[in-house]
C-alpha cells in the first residue's frame, strides 16, 4: 500500500508532467488562458490517463513485451518495435469511445469537457505517461495508479497557471514580452517551485 | 496561401514564422532534450526528416482520406515513421536513444508533425508539403540547438561533451550554473527568446488583452 502511496505522490509532484517532464505542453501554454476551460480539460486528462495507461499496460505486458507471447504458443516473439503504433491507436479508439459513451450517458459531462475531448489523443502527457509505463516496466497496478497520478499533476498545475494568467493579465507586460513569452517565464517559476517536491519520498 | 514556393516554405519557418515562437507547435521535446548539444541536434534531425516525409505521403493521399477519418490516418502515417527513426536509431547510436528515452516516441505526438500535416499538407501538393516539413523542421532545430547551446555552455562548460570553459572541479576558473540543466531554466531561455524575437520583428507581439489607461489623478502623494 504503502509503494502505491509513494508512486501517486512522485507522479503528482516530483515527476509532474507538464513541469518536470514538459509533457503536454503545447495544450498546457494554448488553453490555459482561462481557469473555467483548465478545469475541463485537466478532468479530461485525468480520466483518459486513468484508462489508457492501465489498457497500455495491459497490451504490452501480454502481446508486445519480448516474451510476452509465450501463452499462444510463441515464445520467442517480441513484438515491441509495434509498440509505438499500437499506444496511439489504443489512445485514439479509447479518447473516441469514451466521446460516444459520455455524449449517451452523461450528456452534462460531455458538454462540459466539449472540444478537449478529442485534442486529448494528440496530447503528449497521454502518450508520454504510456511510455514511462513501459520504460519502467510497471504492473498493472502500479500503472492504474502511475495514469491516475501523472492526470491529477498535470491538471493541477494547468488550474494553477490559469489562475496566475488570469491576474497576469492586468500586468503591464513589456511589449515583446506579452502573451506567449511572460507565460514561458511564469511557468519557467512554477517549474522551480515544484522543483522544491523532488527528493520527498515516503 | 496563394503563392506557394519552394524557397518560402523553406525558408519562412525558420525566423519569421518559426514553429515554437510563433505557432506554439512542439514545445514538449524542445525543452526536454536541451540540456545537451548532441542530443538537440539528433532530435532536430528526426523531427525534420518526420515532418517532411510525413508531410509528403500525406500530400500524396490527401485526395484520398475520407474527412472524418483523418487523423487517424495521419497518425497511422507519423507512428510508421517514427518506428523507423527509433529503430535505426537504436540500431546505430543506442547511447542517444536511451538518452533521448521516451521523446523519440513522443514525436508522434509533437504538434508540429500533426500540425503541418493538418495544416499544411492536406491543401498543398507533396513536393512542396516535403520542403514544408523540411522548413519546419529546420525552425525547430534552430531553436533546440541556440537554447542547448546557452544550456550546455553555461551549464556545464562544455559543448558536444568537450570542455569550452573549464570548471573549477577540474581546476579551472568556471562555476557552472547548475540551474541550466534543470527543467525550469529551459523555460526562461525560451521565454526570452521569445522576447528577443517579438522586439525584434515587432508584428509578432501580441495585442494586449487590456490597457492601461493614463494614470488621472495628479496628486495622489
Amino acid at each position: 500500500m504503502e509503494h502505491y502511496l509513494s508512486l501517486l505522490l512522485k507522479a503528482v509532484f516530483v515527476e509532474n508532467m507538464a513541469l518536470a517532464f514538459f509533457l503536454g505542453m503545447c495544450t498546457f501554454l494554448a488553453l490555459s488562458k482561462k481557469i473555467q476551460a483548465a478545469v475541463g480539460l485537466g478532468i479530461a486528462v485525468v480520466v483518459v490517463l486513468t484508462i489508457t495507461v492501465p489498457v497500455n499496460n495491459l497490451i504490452y505486458q501480454n502481446v508486445l513485451k519480448e516474451g510476452a507471447l509465450a501463452w499462444a504458443g510463441y515464445p520467442n516473439v517480441d513484438l515491441s518495435f509495434l509498440g509505438l503504433l499500437t499506444y496511439i491507436g489504443v489512445i485514439a479508439a479509447i479518447v473516441q469511445i469514451l466521446e460516444m459513451v459520455l455524449d449517451k450517458y452523461f450528456p452534462d459531462l460531455y458538454n462540459a469537457l466539449g472540444v478537449f475531448l478529442p485534442l486529448i489523443t494528440v496530447n503528449c502527457a497521454i502518450m508520454g505517461a504510456s511510455l514511462f509505463m513501459v520504460e519502467r516496466d510497471y504492473n498493472f497496478g502500479e500503472s492504474l495508479v502511475y495514469g491516475f497520478g501523472a492526470g491529477t499533476g498535470w491538471a493541477f498545475a494547468i488550474v494553477v497557471l490559469a489562475g496566475i494568467r488570469e491576474k497576469l493579465k492586468y500586468s503591464d507586460v513589456p511589449e515583446g514580452l506579452r502573451g506567449l513569452g511572460i507565460t514561458f517565464i511564469t511557468v519557467g517559476l512554477m517549474s522551480l517551485g515544484f522543483m522544491s517536491f523532488s527528493g520527498i519520498s515516503l | 496561401m496563394s503563392d506557394v514556393t519552394i524557397k518560402k516554405v523553406l525558408f519562412e519557418p525558420i525566423i519569421s514564422n518559426n514553429p515554437i515562437a510563433l505557432q506554439i507547435l512542439g514545445i514538449c521535446s524542445a525543452l526536454a532534450v536541451t540540456t545537451s548539444l548532441k542530443l538537440s541536434i539528433v532530435m532536430g534531425i528526426a523531427v525534420s526528416l518526420v515532418t517532411a516525409c510525413s508531410s509528403f505521403a500525406i500530400a500524396l493521399v490527401r485526395s484520398q482520406i475520407p474527412s472524418s477519418i483523418r487523423i487517424i490516418v495521419q497518425m497511422v502515417i507519423i507512428a510508421s515513421l517514427v518506428i523507423v527513426v527509433d529503430q535505426i536509431l537504436r540500431a546505430y547510436a543506442y547511447e542517444i536513444s536511451k538518452q533521448l528515452s521516451v521523446f523519440v516516441g513522443l514525436i508522434i505526438t509533437n504538434c508540429i508533425v500533426m500540425g503541418r500535416a493538418e495544416a499544411f499538407a492536406m491543401q498543398n501538393g507533396p513536393v512542396v508539403s516535403f520542403f514544408d516539413g523540411i522548413g519546419n523542421g529546420l525552425g525547430y532545430s534552430t531553436m533546440l540547438i541556440s537554447v542547448a547551446f546557452i544550456r550546455e555552455l553555461l551549464g556545464a562548460g562544455k559543448l558536444f561533451g568537450v570542455s569550452i570553459l573549464p570548471v573549477i572541479n577540474d581546476g579551472g576558473w568556471y562555476q557552472p550554473n547548475g540551474l541550466l540543466l534543470l527543467p525550469p531554466s529551459a523555460f526562461f531561455i525560451i521565454g526570452l527568446i521569445i522576447w528577443g524575437l517579438r522586439t525584434w520583428k515587432k508584428n509578432q507581439a501580441e495585442a494586449p488583452d487590456f490597457k492601461l489607461s493614463a494614470h488621472k489623478v495628479k496628486e495622489a502623494f
